[in-house]
């Protein structure tokens, strides 16, 4: 029975070939109004139509039979591509419902199509949608997921201030993903470098919670284990005051109000020394 | 039986650690090092680490004893070479490693050892003024 209704729908569209196919071309550009070319997207539901009608002949109305893989693998090349290209889910999914209504429209009127055997390709329609929505998420996750790996990477600077200081100018919240990735940088510097200061800087920290400091405050730990100092700076008032409040014990680690401080303490320190000339003119 | 080296070098003795420290092993080089430092009257020993993947509560109790030991025969204790996975498994067990000085490499630590001790007398060589601790 199903692969009779297979066989009729697979007549039907072997027989309208052209009209279904500008209905649905018709249906998929107004929706993405216009932000495919003409071309481009003639080719790709041409493709579609191919292996739609190939899944047909070959497996029946199941979407996922041997037959029908040519036709998944397409739909998840073009639900990848939509995802990246910036089109919504719906936009996406729409490329492929829309098939139902050009079937509809062109083999219903003429009582090609029976009621029965229309429901039947409705549901093996439904299972491609799913299969596409599917698709474009997980591209849409792996897109995500790559992005947080890239603002990690951007955001966790390890820089040579000096000989034998590093300095580590964190930006934005601290987790806890975010913190081990600061330790092990900082630390694999300290080791690459050979440099027993190490400067946290936490300016661009928009927030100091229990849970940040406990991460700074390892970091520190950690690096002080190894035989480095590490000197927080940039603390701004606002943060000292949430750390005062919350009761965080900084213990014996050095802090410093900014950058420069830290700097000069650092290098006091290491046994560097600092003078400063006054031109003659200014005396 | 295995020994791990202690190799006098200058004012200092360097122990370079080199597998893992089983019982019989740590305990044999605490008896070497005491005798040692002893024997040649150094006033520093560097440990170093650089080869262990693990430090566990043992390794660090001995690290510990190895130090207090040479502390009380008037030797400084480094310890040196610290991977950053260990210092991080150590900090996430809450081994803070009390009483143990650490420096992240020989050079630093020889320094460090240096500067502890400043008393100490230093050899110049006569025509041009290098200077070099004995």
């Amino acid at each position: 029975m199903e692969l009779n209704a297979a066989k009729r729908i697979s007549v039907i569209l072997a027989e309208r070939q052209d009209e279904i196919v500008a209905q649905w071309n018709d249906i998929v550009r107004q929706n993405l109004r216009g932000r495919l070319t003409k071309g481009e997207l003639a080719q790709q539901i041409t493709e579609l139509y191919g292996a739609l009608r190939a899944a047909l002949d070959g497996g029946g109305l199941t979407a996922d039979a041997p037959a029908a893989a040519e036709l998944a693998g397409l739909l998840t090349d073009l639900s990848a591509n939509r995802a990246r290209q910036g089109f919504t889910v719906s936009e996406t999914a729409i490329s492929v419902f829309a098939v139902k209504n050009a079937v509809y429209t062109v083999g219903g009127g003429e009582d090609l199509l029976s009621k029965a055997d229309f429901a039947e390709f409705s549901l093996f329609v439904d299972q491609l949608g799913l299969q596409t929505v599917e698709a474009y998420m997980a591209t849409r996750d792996g897109l995500i997921a790559e992005q947080t790996q890239q603002l990690m990477e951007l955001s966790t600077p390890v820089v040579k201030l000096w000989d034998g200081v590093v300095a580590v100018p964190l930006i934005g919240t601290l987790d806890s993903a975010r913190s081990q990735i600061v330790m092990e940088r900082l630390l694999e510097a300290l080791v690459e470098t050979g440099s027993p200061y190490a400067i946290l800087d936490i300016t661009g920290v928009p927030a100091v919670d229990t849970q940040v400091a406990q991460h700074i405050l390892k970091t520190v730990v950690a690096a002080q284990l190894m035989g480095a100092q590490c000197v927080i700076s940039g603390i701004r008032p606002q943060i000292a005051q949430t750390i005062v409040s919350l009761g965080i014990e900084f213990g014996d680690i050095v802090t410093k109000a900014n950058l420069a401080d830290a700097l000069q303490y650092v290098l006091r320190a290491g046994g560097v020394e600092m003078v400063r000339r006054t031109p003659k003119s200014a005396i | 039986m295995d020994r791990v080296p202690v190799l006098p070098l200058g004012d200092v003795l360097l122990v370079s650690i080199q597998v893992d420290l089983e019982d019989q092993l740590a305990l044999r080089l605490q008896e070497d090092l005491a005798e040692k430092i002893v024997a040649t009257g150094v006033h520093g020993v560097i440990i170093d680490i650089t080869a262990l993947d693990i430090v566990d509560s043992f390794v660090g109790r001995m690290l510990a004893t190895i130090a207090s030991v040479s502390r009380v025969l008037d030797a400084e204790t480094v310890v040196v070479g610290m991977r950053p996975a260990v210092a991080i498994t150590l900090v996430e067990l809450g081994l803070p490693l009390r009483g143990i000085r650490t420096a992240l490499n020989v050079e630093l630590g020889l320094r460090m050892l240096r500067e502890a001790r400043p008393e100490a007398p230093v050899e110049e060589l006569e025509p041009d003024d290098t200077t070099a601790a004995a």
